[in-house]
């Protein structure tokens, strides 16, 4: 079997090349996963990333991978309401990061949640994590993956619940290192 | 991935730890909790699709008003799993400094000319082979403030996607025989043994006579495994 090729970080200048719209190019994907054409619950997640010094995370990149509102993953060429489920975003110099989608549905006997990377300067190998719905109590109390993580940690996968400018908001802050420290997973 | 395959774990004994003091970045920033296992579901097996354009040749890409500066090169290369098997449609994202050592990044205030004929990014998708081919130029090595007269090693950016979210990556790529490389803590900090994996190999089959020297960079991602069970 050969060698697994290394992890680096993703540096300080990642942005042009791989979310390049600021510098006026096309990128192959954005922070809006769902326009009206998408059926679903719309909804912004949004959030900060912080360091094990509680100190704003201003250069980090955040992927997100979800089912669409059926529960289903769209792993094969889009459908005709474009949704990917992918999306990516930075986080601005105070650290904030925020995407527009829906919420998922339930599959596979799992709660809805959102699979996220999290990519930085200083962040040696990227980090998985999920959001979780923290009003979907009932659902998330049946979750087999939120049943691995030890129960005093697990408050760090539930995005809260808000409403603001007439639209649902789900809060959800990482972070990186420290007493707050997001549950992270080896996948 | 069929029904009958697994994915392999992450071999942590090839990636550098998350806390390394000598990079200095990743003090703050490394995660300190254990991990914690799950199983690979269907989030983690999939991975979205992409119908890109191909926007491989950064020596074209970027071009204002002639040809950017510096030696042309080619980077190729396949991607693979551990069981050597190609992996196709696996979305490969690249950005890199210029010849001089310079990111167009808005952030990147070295003292170092910006090439109005190079942008510094590109992306492809692998073929059915697993294979990938950028042109570009070889980049600079550029200082940064990790300790007093620290420099990176001239690299190139590498982002995969593919075939599945839990076999994502991201790395660099470095040259053969630089120098700066036993130097270089984000190099140095990756185990021993895996740290070739990093570096371009010169090939003359990937140069093309007489227009770019080639260099031969391969990566392997997390790969399936059969089940006992599969027939």
């Amino acid at each position: 079997m050969a060698g697994q090729t290394p992890s680096q970080t993703v540096g300080p200048f990642f942005h042009y090349g791989l979310m390049p719209e600021a510098y006026g190019k096309a990128g192959v994907t954005s922070n809006v996963l769902a326009d009206d054409r998408v059926s679903g619950q719309p909804v912004r997640l949004e959030g900060a990333v912080y360091d094990g010094t509680g100190a704003a995370v201003p250069d980090a990149m955040i992927e997100i991978w979800q089912a669409d509102a059926g529960g289903r993953y769209r792993a094969g060429a889009p459908a005709n309401d474009g949704f990917t489920g992918f999306g990516r975003a930075g986080t601005e110099a105070d650290g904030r990061f925020r995407f527009d989608t829906i919420v998922p549905g339930a599959a596979n006997g799992e709660a809805p949640h959102v699979n996220v990377i999290v990519f930085a300067r200083g962040l040696q190998s990227h980090a998985f994590t999920r959001i979780y719905f923290a009003d979907l109590e009932a659902a998330n109390r049946d979750d087999p993956v939120l049943a691995l993580v030890p129960e005093s940690r697990r408050p760090t996968l539930l995005a809260r619940r808000t409403e603001a400018g007439g639209r649902i908001v789900y809060r959800f802050d990482i972070h990186l290192q420290g007493d707050r420290e997001t549950v992270f997973f080896d996948v | 991935m069929s029904e009958h395959e697994r994915l392999t774990a992450r071999d942590w004994s090839s990636h550098p730890p998350f806390v390394a003091p000598a990079y200095k970045s990743s003090v703050p920033r490394g995660p300190s909790q254990p991990l914690v296992t799950i199983p690979h579901g269907e989030g983690e097996l999939t991975a979205p699709w992409f119908a890109v354009d191909d926007d491989s040749d950064l020596c074209r890409n970027g071009m204002a008003n002639g040809a950017p500066l510096g030696e042309r090169i080619v980077v190729a290369g396949r991607v693979l799993d551990e069981c050597d098997r190609p992996l196709a449609r696996v979305l490969v994202e690249l950005w890199q400094a210029n010849a001089a050592g310079r990111y167009i990044h808005g952030n990147d205030r070295h003292d170092a000319p910006i090439d109005p004929n190079f942008f510094g990014k590109g992306h492809c998708l692998t073929d059915a082979d697993g294979r990938y081919r950028f042109l570009t130029i070889r980049p600079g090595a550029y200082p940064w403030g990790n300790s007093p007269n620290a420099w990176r090693p001239p690299h190139i950016h590498f982002s995969l996607l593919g075939p599945c979210f839990a076999s994502r990556l991201v790395t660099q790529m470095y040259f053969p025989g630089d120098p700066l490389l036993p130097h270089d803590p984000i190099f140095t900090t990756v185990p021993e043994a895996a740290r070739d994996r990093l570096v371009a190999r010169l090939s003359f089959d990937v140069t093309e006579a007489d227009w770019a020297l080639g260099y031969q960079f391969d990566m392997v991602l997390r790969g399936a495994h059969a089940t006992p069970t599969e027939d």
